[in-house]
Protein backbone atom coordinates (compact mmCIF):
# COMPACT_ATOMS: atom_id res chain seq x y z
CA UNK A 1 0.00 0.00 0.00
CA UNK A 2 1.25 3.40 -0.72
CA UNK A 3 0.70 5.81 1.84
CA UNK A 4 0.50 9.55 2.67
CA UNK A 5 0.63 11.16 5.92
CA UNK A 6 0.32 14.63 6.29
CA UNK A 7 1.99 16.15 9.24
CA UNK A 8 1.65 19.48 11.15
CA UNK A 9 4.97 21.26 13.15
CA UNK A 10 3.11 23.08 16.07
CA UNK A 11 4.18 24.89 19.33
CA UNK A 12 5.75 22.37 22.03
CA UNK A 13 3.05 21.33 24.80
CA UNK A 14 4.13 23.40 26.85
CA UNK A 15 5.98 26.00 25.26
CA UNK A 16 4.76 29.42 26.53
CA UNK A 17 3.64 31.40 23.88
CA UNK A 18 3.85 34.96 22.89
CA UNK A 19 1.04 36.83 20.22
CA UNK A 20 2.58 38.53 17.55
CA UNK A 21 2.24 42.67 17.05
CA UNK A 22 -1.06 42.27 15.08
CA UNK A 23 -2.20 39.42 17.54
CA UNK A 24 -3.28 37.23 14.81
CA UNK A 25 -0.31 34.65 15.06
CA UNK A 26 1.87 33.42 17.88
CA UNK A 27 5.33 35.23 18.02
CA UNK A 28 7.77 32.44 16.01
CA UNK A 29 10.46 32.30 18.31
CA UNK A 30 9.16 29.16 20.44
CA UNK A 31 10.24 25.28 20.21
CA UNK A 32 8.18 23.00 17.81
CA UNK A 33 7.55 19.74 17.32
CA UNK A 34 5.25 17.25 15.60
CA UNK A 35 1.24 17.51 16.12
CA UNK A 36 0.74 14.84 18.50
CA UNK A 37 -1.87 12.41 16.44
CA UNK A 38 0.44 13.13 13.02
CA UNK A 39 2.89 11.18 14.75
CA UNK A 40 0.21 8.40 15.75
CA UNK A 41 -0.85 8.70 11.88
CA UNK A 42 2.91 8.44 10.94
CA UNK A 43 3.26 5.31 12.92
CA UNK A 44 0.07 3.26 11.95
CA UNK A 45 1.53 4.03 7.94
CA UNK A 46 4.50 2.72 8.92
CA UNK A 47 3.28 -0.68 10.73
CA UNK A 48 0.91 -1.31 7.67
CA UNK A 49 3.69 -1.05 5.47
CA UNK A 50 5.42 -3.93 7.85
CA UNK A 51 2.17 -5.78 6.90
CA UNK A 52 1.68 -5.26 3.56
CA UNK A 53 4.61 -3.84 1.85
CA UNK A 54 4.54 -0.39 0.00
CA UNK A 55 5.50 3.29 0.43
CA UNK A 56 5.28 5.68 3.13
CA UNK A 57 5.43 9.34 1.87
CA UNK A 58 5.66 12.26 4.61
CA UNK A 59 4.26 15.69 3.75
CA UNK A 60 4.02 19.12 5.69
CA UNK A 61 3.69 22.71 4.91
CA UNK A 62 5.63 25.64 5.84
CA UNK A 63 8.62 27.40 6.88
CA UNK A 64 12.18 26.06 6.32
CA UNK A 65 12.58 25.08 10.11
CA UNK A 66 8.87 22.66 9.27
CA UNK A 67 10.94 20.75 7.61
CA UNK A 68 12.16 19.40 11.13
CA UNK A 69 8.93 17.14 10.90
CA UNK A 70 9.98 15.50 7.64
CA UNK A 71 13.35 14.52 9.07
CA UNK A 72 11.94 12.81 12.28
CA UNK A 73 9.21 11.18 9.99
CA UNK A 74 12.07 9.92 7.33
CA UNK A 75 14.44 8.64 10.04
CA UNK A 76 11.55 6.64 11.59
CA UNK A 77 11.21 4.82 8.76
CA UNK A 78 9.13 6.92 5.89
CA UNK A 79 10.66 6.20 1.79
CA UNK A 80 10.36 9.69 1.15
CA UNK A 81 9.15 13.50 2.23
CA UNK A 82 7.49 16.42 0.03
CA UNK A 83 7.85 20.21 1.72
CA UNK A 84 5.62 22.72 0.65
CA UNK A 85 7.82 25.40 1.78
CA UNK A 86 6.60 28.86 2.66
CA UNK A 87 5.82 30.53 6.03
CA UNK A 88 2.28 31.77 3.60
CA UNK A 89 1.42 28.31 4.15
CA UNK A 90 0.86 28.67 8.41
CA UNK A 91 -2.34 31.59 7.72
CA UNK A 92 -4.02 28.83 5.36
CA UNK A 93 -7.90 27.82 6.09
CA UNK A 94 -8.17 24.18 6.17
CA UNK A 95 -9.45 24.47 2.46
CA UNK A 96 -6.70 26.19 1.17
CA UNK A 97 -4.16 23.62 3.20
CA UNK A 98 -6.28 20.60 1.30
CA UNK A 99 -6.29 22.25 -1.89
CA UNK A 100 -2.13 23.05 -1.94
CA UNK A 101 -1.74 19.14 -0.65
CA UNK A 102 -3.86 17.78 -3.20
CA UNK A 103 -2.12 20.11 -5.81
CA UNK A 104 1.19 19.02 -4.51
CA UNK A 105 0.54 15.38 -5.02
CA UNK A 106 -1.36 15.67 -8.04
CA UNK A 107 1.04 12.80 -10.58
CA UNK A 108 1.11 10.72 -7.30
CA UNK A 109 -1.08 7.37 -7.16
CA UNK A 110 -1.79 6.95 -3.24
CA UNK A 111 -4.40 4.16 -1.66
CA UNK A 112 -4.60 6.25 1.71
CA UNK A 113 -3.89 9.58 2.84
CA UNK A 114 -3.79 9.90 6.70
CA UNK A 115 -3.95 12.76 8.69
CA UNK A 116 -4.32 12.99 12.92
CA UNK A 117 -7.66 14.07 13.51
CA UNK A 118 -6.92 17.39 14.54
CA UNK A 119 -3.91 20.08 15.25
CA UNK A 120 -2.90 21.38 18.56
CA UNK A 121 -2.16 24.95 17.29
CA UNK A 122 -5.88 25.77 14.93
CA UNK A 123 -7.49 22.73 15.92
CA UNK A 124 -9.85 22.38 12.87
CA UNK A 125 -10.22 18.73 12.85
CA UNK A 126 -11.06 19.22 8.77
CA UNK A 127 -8.01 19.18 6.59
CA UNK A 128 -8.43 15.20 6.05
CA UNK A 129 -11.95 15.27 5.41
CA UNK A 130 -11.82 18.28 3.40
CA UNK A 131 -9.05 16.89 1.13
CA UNK A 132 -11.14 13.36 0.79
CA UNK A 133 -13.98 15.63 -0.83
CA UNK A 134 -11.59 17.57 -3.10
CA UNK A 135 -10.26 14.10 -4.20
CA UNK A 136 -13.55 12.41 -4.48
CA UNK A 137 -12.36 9.98 -2.19
CA UNK A 138 -14.69 8.22 0.84
CA UNK A 139 -13.09 9.30 4.27
CA UNK A 140 -13.42 8.13 7.48
CA UNK A 141 -12.84 9.92 10.82
CA UNK A 142 -11.47 9.55 14.62
CA UNK A 143 -9.80 5.66 13.50
CA UNK A 144 -8.42 3.43 15.96
CA UNK A 145 -7.85 0.10 13.95
CA UNK A 146 -7.17 -0.29 9.83
CA UNK A 147 -7.25 -3.95 8.37
CA UNK A 148 -7.27 -4.90 5.12
CA UNK A 149 -10.63 -6.20 3.43
CA UNK A 150 -11.04 -8.10 -0.02
CA UNK A 151 -12.56 -4.74 -1.09
CA UNK A 152 -10.69 -2.05 0.64
CA UNK A 153 -10.12 -1.76 4.45
CA UNK A 154 -12.01 -2.21 7.42
CA UNK A 155 -11.44 0.51 10.10
CA UNK A 156 -12.32 0.66 13.72
CA UNK A 157 -14.11 4.26 14.54
CA UNK A 158 -14.26 6.10 17.64
CA UNK A 159 -17.84 7.65 18.43
CA UNK A 160 -18.36 9.17 21.68
CA UNK A 161 -19.48 7.87 25.34
CA UNK A 162 -16.88 4.52 24.50
CA UNK A 163 -18.80 3.53 21.39
CA UNK A 164 -17.30 1.90 18.53
CA UNK A 165 -17.55 0.96 15.30
CA UNK A 166 -16.77 -0.72 12.50
CA UNK A 167 -16.65 0.42 8.53
CA UNK A 168 -15.29 -0.97 5.24
CA UNK A 169 -14.67 1.05 2.92
CA UNK A 170 -13.09 0.76 -0.99
CA UNK A 171 -9.59 2.40 -1.57
CA UNK A 172 -8.37 5.17 -2.79
CA UNK A 173 -9.73 6.88 1.08
CA UNK A 174 -8.40 9.11 3.48
CA UNK A 175 -8.42 8.67 7.21
CA UNK A 176 -8.31 10.84 10.21
CA UNK A 177 -5.97 9.12 12.72
CA UNK A 178 -6.99 9.31 16.98
CA UNK A 179 -4.20 9.27 19.31
CA UNK A 180 -3.22 6.10 20.85
CA UNK A 181 -4.24 3.76 18.31
CA UNK A 182 -0.78 2.32 18.54
CA UNK A 183 2.30 2.95 20.60
CA UNK A 184 5.02 5.42 19.18
CA UNK A 185 8.06 4.14 18.33
CA UNK A 186 11.69 6.48 18.68
CA UNK A 187 13.77 7.03 15.45
CA UNK A 188 16.94 4.77 15.57
CA UNK A 189 20.54 5.98 15.06
CA UNK A 190 20.78 3.80 12.24
CA UNK A 191 17.56 5.60 10.93
CA UNK A 192 18.29 9.11 12.09
CA UNK A 193 21.89 8.68 9.74
CA UNK A 194 19.69 7.02 6.71
CA UNK A 195 17.06 9.77 6.76
CA UNK A 196 19.29 12.49 5.41
CA UNK A 197 20.05 10.23 2.14
CA UNK A 198 16.65 9.81 1.14
CA UNK A 199 14.82 12.10 -1.25
CA UNK A 200 12.99 15.18 -0.10
CA UNK A 201 10.77 16.83 -2.76
CA UNK A 202 10.35 20.82 -2.22
CA UNK A 203 7.30 22.16 -3.33
CA UNK A 204 7.60 26.25 -3.91
CA UNK A 205 4.11 28.42 -2.72
CA UNK A 206 4.39 29.25 -6.66
CA UNK A 207 3.46 25.85 -7.73
CA UNK A 208 0.35 25.48 -5.96
CA UNK A 209 -1.02 28.80 -5.49
CA UNK A 210 -3.07 28.60 -8.36
CA UNK A 211 -4.68 25.88 -6.70
CA UNK A 212 -5.46 27.78 -3.77
CA UNK A 213 -7.47 30.74 -3.19
CA UNK A 214 -8.27 33.40 -0.75
CA UNK A 215 -8.65 32.11 2.57
CA UNK A 216 -13.22 31.69 3.36
CA UNK A 217 -12.42 32.48 7.09
CA UNK A 218 -10.79 34.72 8.78
CA UNK A 219 -8.88 35.43 11.99
CA UNK A 220 -9.89 38.92 13.08
CA UNK A 221 -7.62 38.36 16.14
CA UNK A 222 -6.35 36.24 19.34
CA UNK A 223 -6.21 37.17 22.48
CA UNK A 224 -6.31 35.45 26.35
CA UNK A 225 -9.46 33.80 27.15
CA UNK A 226 -11.38 35.52 29.36
CA UNK A 227 -12.02 33.89 32.44
CA UNK A 228 -15.24 32.33 33.28
CA UNK A 229 -14.46 31.85 37.14
CA UNK A 230 -12.42 33.64 39.59
CA UNK A 231 -9.57 31.25 40.80
CA UNK A 232 -7.80 31.49 43.83
CA UNK A 233 -4.24 31.33 43.70
CA UNK A 234 -2.75 29.36 46.85
CA UNK A 235 0.86 30.07 47.26
CA UNK A 236 3.82 28.66 50.39
CA UNK A 237 5.48 25.83 50.84
CA UNK A 238 4.85 22.46 49.84
CA UNK A 239 3.26 21.83 53.61
CA UNK A 240 1.52 25.02 53.45
CA UNK A 241 -0.29 25.01 50.53
CA UNK A 242 -1.43 21.21 51.59
CA UNK A 243 -2.92 22.84 55.13
CA UNK A 244 -4.52 25.68 52.77
CA UNK A 245 -6.10 22.79 50.35
CA UNK A 246 -7.13 21.16 53.46
CA UNK A 247 -9.45 24.53 55.01
CA UNK A 248 -10.84 24.41 51.23
CA UNK A 249 -11.71 21.37 51.19
CA UNK A 250 -13.10 21.34 54.75
CA UNK A 251 -15.04 24.94 54.64
CA UNK A 252 -15.44 25.78 50.99
CA UNK A 253 -16.16 22.85 49.09
CA UNK A 254 -17.26 20.54 52.12
CA UNK A 255 -16.28 17.09 51.26
CA UNK A 256 -14.08 16.71 54.40
CA UNK B 1 -37.22 35.48 2.15
CA UNK B 2 -36.03 36.69 5.26
CA UNK B 3 -32.52 35.30 6.42
CA UNK B 4 -32.84 31.98 8.38
CA UNK B 5 -30.43 29.88 10.83
CA UNK B 6 -30.86 26.03 10.11
CA UNK B 7 -29.93 24.08 13.25
CA UNK B 8 -29.53 20.42 12.48
CA UNK B 9 -29.78 18.51 15.01
CA UNK B 10 -28.31 14.96 15.46
CA UNK B 11 -29.88 11.64 16.13
CA UNK B 12 -28.80 8.37 16.77
CA UNK B 13 -30.35 4.92 17.01
CA UNK B 14 -33.45 6.88 17.07
CA UNK B 15 -32.56 8.98 19.69
CA UNK B 16 -32.30 12.47 19.77
CA UNK B 17 -28.56 13.49 20.86
CA UNK B 18 -29.22 16.00 23.75
CA UNK B 19 -26.48 18.51 22.69
CA UNK B 20 -28.99 19.15 19.68
CA UNK B 21 -30.80 21.51 22.26
CA UNK B 22 -27.32 24.02 22.73
CA UNK B 23 -27.29 23.96 19.56
CA UNK B 24 -30.85 25.15 18.99
CA UNK B 25 -30.28 27.31 22.36
CA UNK B 26 -27.18 28.85 20.16
CA UNK B 27 -29.40 29.68 17.15
CA UNK B 28 -31.93 31.57 19.16
CA UNK B 29 -29.31 33.71 20.52
CA UNK B 30 -28.00 34.82 16.98
CA UNK B 31 -31.69 35.33 16.37
CA UNK B 32 -32.33 37.65 19.34
CA UNK B 33 -29.21 39.80 17.60
CA UNK B 34 -29.76 39.48 14.25
CA UNK B 35 -33.56 39.40 13.84
CA UNK B 36 -33.34 35.92 11.56
CA UNK B 37 -35.08 33.32 11.78
CA UNK B 38 -34.80 29.64 13.24
CA UNK B 39 -35.10 26.61 11.88
CA UNK B 40 -34.30 22.75 12.33
CA UNK B 41 -33.69 19.66 10.61
CA UNK B 42 -32.69 16.30 11.86
CA UNK B 43 -32.13 13.41 9.10
CA UNK B 44 -32.84 9.48 9.32
CA UNK B 45 -35.28 7.27 8.38
CA UNK B 46 -38.28 6.98 10.62
CA UNK B 47 -37.58 9.93 12.93
CA UNK B 48 -40.98 11.44 13.07
CA UNK B 49 -41.07 11.49 16.59
CA UNK B 50 -37.84 13.15 16.83
CA UNK B 51 -38.76 16.11 15.08
CA UNK B 52 -41.57 16.72 16.69
CA UNK B 53 -40.06 16.75 20.36
CA UNK B 54 -37.53 19.53 18.22
CA UNK B 55 -41.06 21.09 17.26
CA UNK B 56 -41.48 21.96 21.17
CA UNK B 57 -39.00 24.46 21.05
CA UNK B 58 -39.16 28.03 19.83
CA UNK B 59 -38.23 27.71 16.02
CA UNK B 60 -40.11 28.45 12.81
CA UNK B 61 -40.06 25.06 11.42
CA UNK B 62 -38.67 21.39 12.01
CA UNK B 63 -38.01 19.36 8.87
CA UNK B 64 -37.62 15.61 8.31
CA UNK B 65 -35.38 14.71 6.14
CA UNK B 66 -35.84 11.29 5.41
CA UNK B 67 -34.69 8.59 3.50
CA UNK B 68 -33.95 4.62 3.92
CA UNK B 69 -30.14 5.26 3.14
CA UNK B 70 -30.13 7.64 6.32
CA UNK B 71 -30.92 4.92 8.42
CA UNK B 72 -27.43 4.33 9.60
CA UNK B 73 -25.12 7.09 9.43
CA UNK B 74 -22.62 7.29 7.15
CA UNK B 75 -21.27 10.89 5.33
CA UNK B 76 -22.09 10.32 1.78
CA UNK B 77 -25.84 10.11 2.08
CA UNK B 78 -25.97 12.43 4.76
CA UNK B 79 -23.77 14.98 2.39
CA UNK B 80 -26.12 14.26 -0.19
CA UNK B 81 -29.10 14.83 1.51
CA UNK B 82 -28.23 18.17 3.72
CA UNK B 83 -25.94 19.33 0.31
CA UNK B 84 -29.61 19.02 -1.62
CA UNK B 85 -31.87 20.58 1.39
CA UNK B 86 -29.20 23.69 1.79
CA UNK B 87 -29.21 24.39 -1.95
CA UNK B 88 -33.23 24.66 -2.05
CA UNK B 89 -33.14 26.66 1.58
CA UNK B 90 -30.46 28.85 0.85
CA UNK B 91 -30.13 29.55 4.93
CA UNK B 92 -27.93 32.17 5.99
CA UNK B 93 -26.26 30.34 8.69
CA UNK B 94 -26.06 27.00 9.43
CA UNK B 95 -25.38 25.59 13.01
CA UNK B 96 -24.08 22.07 14.45
CA UNK B 97 -23.00 20.69 17.37
CA UNK B 98 -19.43 19.51 17.36
CA UNK B 99 -19.87 16.06 17.53
CA UNK B 100 -18.14 13.31 16.52
CA UNK B 101 -20.51 12.61 13.66
CA UNK B 102 -20.55 15.94 12.77
CA UNK B 103 -16.57 16.39 12.65
CA UNK B 104 -17.15 13.02 10.02
CA UNK B 105 -19.47 15.08 7.48
CA UNK B 106 -19.74 18.75 7.90
CA UNK B 107 -16.25 19.59 6.20
CA UNK B 108 -17.30 17.64 3.40
CA UNK B 109 -20.55 19.10 3.12
CA UNK B 110 -19.41 22.60 3.21
CA UNK B 111 -16.59 21.84 0.35
CA UNK B 112 -18.95 19.78 -1.52
CA UNK B 113 -20.97 23.75 -1.10
CA UNK B 114 -17.67 25.42 -2.28
CA UNK B 115 -18.37 27.20 1.58
CA UNK B 116 -15.87 26.55 4.72
CA UNK B 117 -16.70 25.77 8.20
CA UNK B 118 -15.67 27.59 11.70
CA UNK B 119 -15.40 24.31 13.46
CA UNK B 120 -15.57 24.19 17.41
CA UNK B 121 -16.93 27.72 18.49
CA UNK B 122 -17.81 28.79 22.22
CA UNK B 123 -19.55 31.78 21.61
CA UNK B 124 -20.34 34.70 19.14
CA UNK B 125 -20.87 38.48 19.43
CA UNK B 126 -22.43 40.98 16.23
CA UNK B 127 -19.93 43.67 15.64
CA UNK B 128 -21.84 45.31 12.77
CA UNK B 129 -23.63 43.75 10.30
CA UNK B 130 -20.31 41.17 10.73
CA UNK B 131 -21.21 38.57 13.07
CA UNK B 132 -17.91 37.13 14.75
CA UNK B 133 -17.35 33.52 16.03
CA UNK B 134 -15.15 33.06 19.23
CA UNK B 135 -13.04 29.49 18.87
CA UNK B 136 -9.74 28.10 21.38
CA UNK B 137 -6.71 28.11 19.79
CA UNK B 138 -3.52 26.53 20.38
CA UNK B 139 -5.21 24.34 22.81
CA UNK B 140 -7.35 26.77 24.76
CA UNK B 141 -3.96 28.81 25.01
CA UNK B 142 -5.50 31.66 23.16
CA UNK B 143 -9.09 32.67 21.83
CA UNK B 144 -9.69 34.01 18.83
CA UNK B 145 -12.54 35.99 16.65
CA UNK B 146 -13.40 34.58 13.57
CA UNK B 147 -15.68 35.61 10.54
CA UNK B 148 -16.50 34.09 7.25
CA UNK B 149 -15.41 36.11 4.49
CA UNK B 150 -16.98 33.93 1.82
CA UNK B 151 -20.80 34.28 0.75
CA UNK B 152 -23.65 32.37 2.63
CA UNK B 153 -24.50 30.13 3.47
CA UNK B 154 -22.00 30.19 6.52
CA UNK B 155 -21.55 26.60 8.33
CA UNK B 156 -20.28 26.92 12.17
CA UNK B 157 -20.41 24.22 15.26
CA UNK B 158 -20.60 24.80 18.56
CA UNK B 159 -18.42 23.29 21.39
CA UNK B 160 -20.71 20.96 23.75
CA UNK B 161 -21.31 23.45 26.67
CA UNK B 162 -21.00 26.36 24.89
CA UNK B 163 -24.57 26.59 25.33
CA UNK B 164 -26.89 25.54 27.91
CA UNK B 165 -29.72 23.27 26.45
CA UNK B 166 -31.93 24.02 28.90
CA UNK B 167 -32.12 28.02 27.93
CA UNK B 168 -33.33 26.70 24.54
CA UNK B 169 -36.99 28.32 24.36
CA UNK B 170 -39.58 26.48 24.11
CA UNK B 171 -42.93 27.63 21.62
CA UNK B 172 -46.06 28.88 22.52
CA UNK B 173 -47.36 25.70 20.72
CA UNK B 174 -45.78 22.90 18.42
CA UNK B 175 -43.66 24.69 15.77
CA UNK B 176 -45.16 22.98 12.20
CA UNK B 177 -42.98 19.91 10.90
CA UNK B 178 -42.57 18.92 7.12
CA UNK B 179 -41.67 15.66 5.79
CA UNK B 180 -38.32 16.51 2.70
CA UNK B 181 -37.98 12.84 1.09
CA UNK B 182 -34.29 13.20 0.25
CA UNK B 183 -33.36 11.67 -2.75
CA UNK B 184 -30.10 9.40 -1.50
CA UNK B 185 -28.85 7.39 -5.13
CA UNK B 186 -27.14 4.30 -3.93
CA UNK B 187 -24.38 5.06 -5.83
CA UNK B 188 -23.14 8.45 -3.90
CA UNK B 189 -23.06 5.49 -0.83
CA UNK B 190 -18.68 4.15 -0.47
CA UNK B 191 -18.97 3.24 3.28
CA UNK B 192 -20.85 0.68 4.90
CA UNK B 193 -21.21 1.19 8.39
CA UNK B 194 -21.74 -1.87 10.95
CA UNK B 195 -23.30 -1.38 14.71
CA UNK B 196 -21.84 0.89 17.15
CA UNK B 197 -20.45 -1.86 20.06
CA UNK B 198 -18.91 -1.11 23.65
CA UNK B 199 -15.78 -2.43 24.40
CA UNK B 200 -16.05 -5.28 26.75
CA UNK B 201 -15.81 -3.99 30.14
CA UNK B 202 -16.87 -0.35 31.36
CA UNK B 203 -16.23 -1.33 34.63
CA UNK B 204 -15.96 2.09 36.06
CA UNK B 205 -18.81 4.98 35.96
CA UNK B 206 -17.45 8.01 36.70
CA UNK B 207 -20.37 9.92 36.20
CA UNK B 208 -21.89 8.99 39.41
CA UNK B 209 -18.09 9.94 41.19
CA UNK B 210 -18.36 12.41 44.32
CA UNK B 211 -14.81 13.30 44.06
CA UNK B 212 -12.34 12.67 41.02
CA UNK B 213 -8.56 12.83 41.06
CA UNK B 214 -7.54 13.07 38.07
CA UNK B 215 -3.82 12.88 36.38
CA UNK B 216 -2.61 14.15 32.96
CA UNK B 217 0.97 14.23 31.52
CA UNK B 218 3.07 16.14 34.50
CA UNK B 219 2.65 12.73 36.24
CA UNK B 220 5.55 11.69 33.88
CA UNK B 221 5.98 8.36 34.76
CA UNK B 222 3.61 5.34 35.06
CA UNK B 223 4.95 4.46 38.91
CA UNK B 224 4.10 8.08 39.85
CA UNK B 225 0.24 7.14 39.67
CA UNK B 226 0.67 5.96 42.87
CA UNK B 227 0.54 9.27 44.47
CA UNK B 228 -2.95 10.69 43.08
CA UNK B 229 -4.04 6.98 44.09
CA UNK B 230 -2.80 7.71 47.54
CA UNK B 231 -4.61 11.35 47.28
CA UNK B 232 -7.72 9.58 45.86
CA UNK B 233 -8.12 6.74 48.66
CA UNK B 234 -7.31 9.30 51.33
CA UNK B 235 -10.21 11.76 49.66
CA UNK B 236 -12.82 8.80 49.14
CA UNK B 237 -12.95 9.42 45.78
CA UNK B 238 -12.12 8.33 42.34
CA UNK B 239 -8.80 8.03 40.12
CA UNK B 240 -9.09 9.22 36.77
CA UNK B 241 -7.16 10.13 33.81
CA UNK B 242 -6.64 12.70 30.64
CA UNK B 243 -6.25 11.19 27.23
CA UNK B 244 -2.62 10.83 26.86
CA UNK B 245 -2.17 8.76 30.36
CA UNK B 246 -4.33 6.25 29.31
CA UNK B 247 -3.01 6.29 25.27
CA UNK B 248 -0.20 5.43 27.22
CA UNK B 249 -1.56 2.44 29.20
CA UNK B 250 -0.84 3.83 32.74
CA UNK B 251 -4.81 3.61 33.24
CA UNK B 252 -7.31 1.58 31.38
CA UNK B 253 -9.52 3.47 29.16
CA UNK B 254 -12.59 3.52 31.13
CA UNK B 255 -11.02 6.08 33.57
CA UNK B 256 -10.58 8.72 30.50
CA UNK B 257 -12.00 11.85 31.47
CA UNK B 258 -12.40 14.27 27.95
CA UNK B 259 -14.37 13.75 24.80
CA UNK B 260 -13.50 10.92 23.98
CA UNK B 261 -13.98 9.55 27.56
CA UNK B 262 -16.70 10.34 30.53
CA UNK B 263 -18.75 13.71 31.10
CA UNK B 264 -17.67 14.46 34.60
CA UNK B 265 -19.11 16.65 37.11
CA UNK B 266 -18.30 15.67 40.39
CA UNK B 267 -18.01 17.72 43.65
CA UNK B 268 -14.84 17.81 43.48
CA UNK B 269 -12.76 17.22 40.52
CA UNK B 270 -9.01 17.50 41.66
CA UNK B 271 -6.70 18.06 38.68
CA UNK B 272 -2.72 17.23 39.03
CA UNK B 273 -0.55 18.22 36.15
CA UNK B 274 -3.65 18.24 33.69
CA UNK B 275 -2.85 21.11 31.39
CA UNK B 276 -6.66 21.53 30.04
CA UNK B 277 -6.48 20.88 26.78
CA UNK B 278 -10.05 21.83 25.21
CA UNK B 279 -10.96 17.78 24.57
CA UNK B 280 -10.33 17.34 28.28
CA UNK B 281 -11.94 20.32 29.73
CA UNK B 282 -15.46 19.28 27.59
CA UNK B 283 -15.37 16.48 30.48
CA UNK B 284 -15.09 17.95 33.29
CA UNK B 285 -16.21 22.12 33.34
CA UNK B 286 -19.77 21.02 34.73
CA UNK B 287 -17.73 19.63 37.84
CA UNK B 288 -18.97 22.11 40.97
CA UNK B 289 -15.81 22.55 42.36
CA UNK B 290 -12.13 22.52 40.23
CA UNK B 291 -8.75 22.47 42.12
CA UNK B 292 -5.50 22.16 39.89
CA UNK B 293 -2.17 21.48 40.45
CA UNK B 294 0.61 22.44 37.78
CA UNK B 295 3.66 23.53 37.31
CA UNK B 296 3.40 25.90 34.36
CA UNK B 297 1.31 29.05 35.61
CA UNK B 298 -0.26 29.61 31.92
CA UNK B 299 -2.00 26.22 31.62
CA UNK B 300 -5.30 26.80 30.30
CA UNK B 301 -6.47 24.56 33.47
CA UNK B 302 -6.35 27.53 35.43
CA UNK B 303 -8.76 29.12 33.76
CA UNK B 304 -11.65 27.02 35.13
CA UNK B 305 -9.92 25.87 38.43
CA UNK B 306 -11.41 27.37 41.24
CA UNK B 307 -8.26 27.13 43.42
CA UNK B 308 -5.29 26.96 41.83
CA UNK B 309 -1.25 25.43 43.11
CA UNK B 310 1.41 26.60 40.71
CA UNK B 311 4.19 24.43 41.93
CA UNK B 312 6.14 20.87 41.65
CA UNK B 313 3.18 18.29 42.47
CA UNK B 314 5.83 15.91 43.44
CA UNK B 315 6.14 17.78 46.35
CA UNK B 316 2.25 19.00 47.18
CA UNK B 317 0.81 16.23 46.30
CA UNK B 318 2.29 13.88 48.99
CA UNK B 319 2.34 16.39 51.39
CA UNK B 320 -1.89 16.95 50.56
CA UNK B 321 -2.33 13.50 51.24
CA UNK B 322 -0.55 13.58 54.60
CA UNK B 323 -3.22 16.85 55.46
CA UNK B 324 -6.30 14.92 54.34
CA UNK B 325 -5.35 11.83 56.29
CA UNK B 326 -4.57 14.11 59.41
CA UNK B 327 -7.88 15.97 58.83
CA UNK B 328 -9.95 12.63 58.26
CA UNK B 329 -8.49 11.07 61.29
Amino acid sequence: MKILVCMKQVPQKDAPLKLNESATWIRDDVSYEVNEPDAYALEEALRQKEKHGGEVVVITAGPARSQTVLREGLAKGADRAIHLEDAAFVGMDALNVAKVFVAAIKDEKFDLIFTGLQSDDYGFAQTGVIMAELLGWPHATIIMEIQKSDAGIRVKRELESGFFQHVTMPLPAVLTIQSGINKLRYATLLGIKQAKNKPLRKVALEEVRSAAGANLQKIEKLYLPQKSKKTEMLEGAPGEVAKKLVDKLRNDIRVI
Amino acid sequence: MADSILVIAEQREERLNRVSFETVAAAQAIAAETGWNVEAAVFGNGISAIAQELAGRKVARVYDIESPRLAKYEPDGTVAALKAFIQQKQPRLVLMPHTYQVRDFAPQLATALGRTLISDAIGFRKEGAKLIFTRQMFQGKFAADVSFACDPPHFATFQAGAFRGDKAEAGASAAPVETVNAEVPESVVRNKPEDPFKEAKQAVDLTQAEIIVSVGRGIKEQKNIELAKALADALGGELAASRPICDSGWLPMDRQIGSSGQTVSPKLYLAIGISGAIQHIVGMKGSRSVIAINKDAEAPIFEIADYGVVGNLFDIVPALTEEVKKAKA
